[in-house]
């Protein structure tokens, strides 16, 4: 009875184990970071880009007021499709744009402001990509809303008419 | 006297270069056990990619902060998620994971004792 028992034991467990891993094949074997809100505002220390001094994060975000912070090269394709929801988000909105010019070249990023504008209060210079790290972001460009300094809304891409309807709603 | 002016020479020279060298162990075993999210499959270690370089000059800013080795792992945990470690830690979600091998190893283990007493009786 044992004997016979043992077989159809082993083949349970191996029916079991390949049901597991068959599941596991009908995954997505990409990963996205889960997208993490109501965070605080990372505290770190960045380089002004036209003042060329050193900024604590605390020093520049005050509790007061809504802040978007845009993550954006001057090589980034999507960074320019969104440039100009950016220019209509400062001037038709109470919200105050902080940029953080990643991985990018200072004199490529001025023809870039010059060409389309500047819609950003102040921009911080992250040359090696590592304050970008510091907001959990992995590519450009990337959206951060904040709001009594808590940030209430992560967008990964660029920006569109749609979100920034969803943007102005969130800020009422 | 020249002697050991020398050998302090030599002596201080090489410590340098071994705590260098110390540091970037550290940085290699850091980054070999981060996932680059980018081109997923490969270590942080093994990618070229922007995202990658990055966290590897992340890495040794904060080695260089005297960070250690589970502080920058939790630094990345909480800015990407768990995922990012190639080593993830026992919970509710990973306990199969880590139990299954073990459970496995036992079961086969009892199976053969089983067989040999079987076979000696």
């Amino acid at each position: 009875m044992k004997n016979k028992l043992l077989p159809v034991f082993i083949t349970t467990i191996f029916i079991i184990i390949f049901l597991f891993l068959y599941k596991g094949l009908q995954n997505s074997n990409i990963y996205t970071p889960e997208v993490k809100i109501n965070n605080k505002i990372p505290s770190f220390s960045g380089e002004l880009f036209y003042e060329e001094k050193i900024i604590d994060t605390s020093d520049l975000f005050k509790l007061d007021k809504i802040y978007l912070v845009n993550i954006w090269s001057s090589w980034c394709v999507p960074c320019r499709q969104e440039h100009s929801l950016l220019m209509n988000l400062k001037k038709i909105y109470n919200i105050e744009l902080i940029g953080i010019n990643y991985k990018d070249t200072k004199i490529n990023a001025k023809n870039f402001l010059s060409e389309l504008g500047d819609p950003y209060r102040k921009i911080i210079f992250d040359k090696k990509g590592i304050n970008a790290i510091e907001w959990g972001a992995y590519g450009v460009p990337e959206s951060f809303l904040i709001k009594d300094g808590i940030i209430i809304k992560r967008y990964v891409g660029p920006l569109n008419q749609k979100l920034l309807s969803e943007i102005n709603q969130l800020i009422k | 006297m020249k002697i050991l002016k020398l050998s302090f020479i030599f002596l201080f020279i090489f410590s340098f270069n071994s705590l260098k060298a110390n540091n970037g162990d550290i940085n290699s075993k850091i980054t070999k056990n981060l996932r680059c999210l980018i081109c997923q499959g490969q270590s942080v270690y093994d990618s070229d990619s922007e995202f990658a370089i990055s966290i590897k000059v992340l890495v040794d800013k904060k080695l260089e902060e005297g960070f250690s080795e589970n502080q920058i792992y939790d630094f990345f945990k909480e800015k990407y998620g768990e995922w990012i470690l190639y080593e993830p830690e026992l919970n509710k979600n990973t306990y199969i994971l880590w139990l299954l091998p073990v459970l496995i190893f036992l079961i086969g283990g009892a199976i053969i004792l089983k067989t040999f007493i079987i076979r000696i009786k």
